[in-house]
């Protein structure tokens, strides 16, 4: 069973440098926006290449997988997510979610799984934004939702859906996980 | 315009020769800020080859006209597709032979004296890593001294020079690089020394070399004098061969002094290390030649690309062996010390016999500077 979902996976095994990198850019280009590919690749080089390429290029590198010979990296297509403005009102900071964490609350994580997967707050119940509609019945109207993302935009999508299918007490937190510095828990190899 | 391939050696004579060279280093920018190829008339650019995927034209201002030019990157790979797209847009470059791989493991023989009875003594210059190992041929016979893993470059030699290998010697329980020594004793049925103060936890077995240890190597008595000098590590030992040459391991090298931490105990060695850069070595003839198992910097390197020089002029000239303060020598040996080398703890565990990695998992172990000295 797959630990977290992927949008496209991509075989580059075998493969020596550059070519792990050259065939990853130009995967990227028929990535939507936002969704996360799975580079397997058998070159050492390739972890510290993919990581230092992504930051370059504006994506997001998520972290990297061992199995056997083969490494599994995983990264983020750039989206122009922060850009959009943000609409819900009712927010905390980083630093008021974590003095809360200890209390009767829920954490909603709304990345995609595999950014769940290498980084979260260890209490944080994970549904991906795009599949919170279908999994709403999973969480209740009546708790204190914080509602948290990379850099808060997802969350603030996340919030209004819920505000408008009857949760009341919805918190977007703000900027979310990319200023994080409280204690987080990852998926290990 | 054309692609050509520069081998390790080939750059290796531009560094002796103090050439110049353009380098332009398309490995990410830590590697590069990390570990690089050094060379007195060097100029580098760096930038990661995936920053030039889509094209070299950004970067062509930055490449001069009139200097030869190297791309360099890990492995090879990338600094060929570099120096295509760059022959595509006119220029003539060449590319470095297995990329900073090959540096690391490139050695360049250089002969650093001969012995009383005709025989030789040789330098191997592990250039990209300033890791230095040792021949020495009398009559027939070659010991060798801090062997790399490289061990087919010291067979080879020791074939072509028509000797057979008798004894290999480490001075110590190396922390920096995996030694070449036991495999190459192993290979050739030679004996295989090691201080035992340093091989406590070793795995197998050794020949004890003691202070006051003789090995001859050939028949007309080129004697190889042990002498215990702990500091660097506890069974660190020096060698005198032929009353000429003072071997001294990771004591001391040209322009700096060993460190005392590798092996975790600073505190306990610093005052070990003072004894034998200023008591023991003080008792030996200032005209014996000092060949150290490392260089740190290209400076040192003498013009014919040897490391090599009198012990009285390092008793002059070297910083380490003139700090009359024990208390400011101590702070000097403990405190604010270089980084320590890569991988330092797995390469003792594997020098050790503990573990034996993969020769791939080995190459990793080494990547870097080696680091073992305190300036």
């Amino acid at each position: 069973m797959d630990l977290f979902k992927v949008n496209v996976v991509l075989d580059a095994k075998g493969l020596a440098c550059p070519m792990p990198i050259v065939k990853t850019k130009k995967a990227m280009k028929d990535v939507e926006a936002g969704q996360v590919i799975e580079v397997q690749a058998t070159d050492k080089g390739s972890k510290a290449d993919i990581e230092a390429w992504a930051n370059s290029a504006g994506h997001q590198y998520l972290g990297t997988l061992e199995e056997g010979d083969t490494l599994k990296h995983y990264l983020r297509k750039s989206s122009d997510e922060e850009t959009v403005e943000k609409q819900h009102s009712n927010t905390a900071t980083n630093e008021e979610l974590a003095s809360k964490l200890s209390e009767d609350i829920v954490v909603l994580d709304v990345r995609e799984s595999a950014e769940y997967a290498f980084n979260h707050i260890p209490s944080a119940v994970s549904i991906p934004l795009g599949e919170l509609e279908d999994r709403m019945n999973e969480l209740k109207k009546e708790d204190e939702i914080y509602v948290v993302c990379r850099t808060g935009s997802r969350s603030d999508l996340a919030a209004q859906k819920l505000v408008d299918s009857g949760f009341e007490n919805v918190i977007n937190v703000l900027p979310g996980m990319s200023q994080w510095t409280g204690e987080t828990t990852k998926i290990e190899n | 315009m054309t692609v050509k391939m520069m081998t390790a050696h080939e750059v290796t004579q531009k560094v002796f020769n103090k050439e110049e060279l353009f380098i332009l280093d398309v490995r990410n920018e830590d590697a590069f800020e990390d570990w690089k190829i050094e060379g007195e008339n060097f100029e580098y650019f760096n930038i990661p080859y995936f920053e030039l995927l889509d094209g070299v034209e950004e970067i062509l201002e930055k490449i001069p006209s009139n200097k030869e030019i190297l791309v360099v990157c890990a492995k090879e790979g990338s600094s060929v597709m570099v120096a295509e797209m760059l022959s595509e847009a006119g220029l003539t470059v060449s590319y470095l032979q297995g990329g900073m791989k090959a540096w690391s493991e490139h050695l360049e023989p250089v002969k650093v004296g001969d012995l009383k009875d005709g025989g030789e003594v040789y330098q191997f210059v592990r250039i990209g890593k300033g890791c230095l190992s040792y021949m020495v041929i009398s009559n027939g016979e070659a010991a060798i001294i801090d062997a790399t893993r490289m061990t087919d470059i010291f067979i080879d030699f020791a074939t072509s020079k028509e000797v057979k290998i008798t004894n290999v010697f480490d001075t110590h329980l190396h922390a920096d690089h995996i030694s070449g020594g036991r495999k190459i004793a192993e290979q050739i049925g030679a004996t295989y020394w090691l201080p035992p103060k340093d091989a406590q936890e070793v795995n197998f077995e050794y020949a004890a070399l003691e202070g006051g240890s003789v090995v001859t190597i050939g028949n007309t008595a080129i004697d190889i004098h042990a002498l215990y000098s702990p500091g660097h590590t506890i069974g660190s030992t020096s060698f005198v061969v032929d009353e000429k040459f003072l071997l001294s391991g990771d004591i001391l090298f040209i322009d700096s002094i060993g460190r005392p931490d590798l092996a975790g105990k600073a505190e306990d060695w610093v005052g070990d290390l003072r004894e034998s850069l200023y008591s023991r070595y003080r008792e030996l003839s200032e005209e014996l030649v000092v060949l150290p198992a490392h260089f740190m910097i290209i400076d040192e390197l003498n013009v014919d690309g040897s490391v090599a020089e009198k012990l009285g002029t390092l008793f002059a000239k070297n910083h380490g062996l003139n700090i009359e303060d024990e208390s400011e020598f101590r702070r000097l040996v403990t405190e604010n010390l270089p980084p320590q080398p890569n991988a330092y703890q797995e390469i003792r565990e594997t020098n050790m016999g503990k573990v034996t990695p993969e020769e791939e998992k080995q190459r990793e172990m080494e990547i870097g500077p080696n680091r073992c000295a305190v300036r």
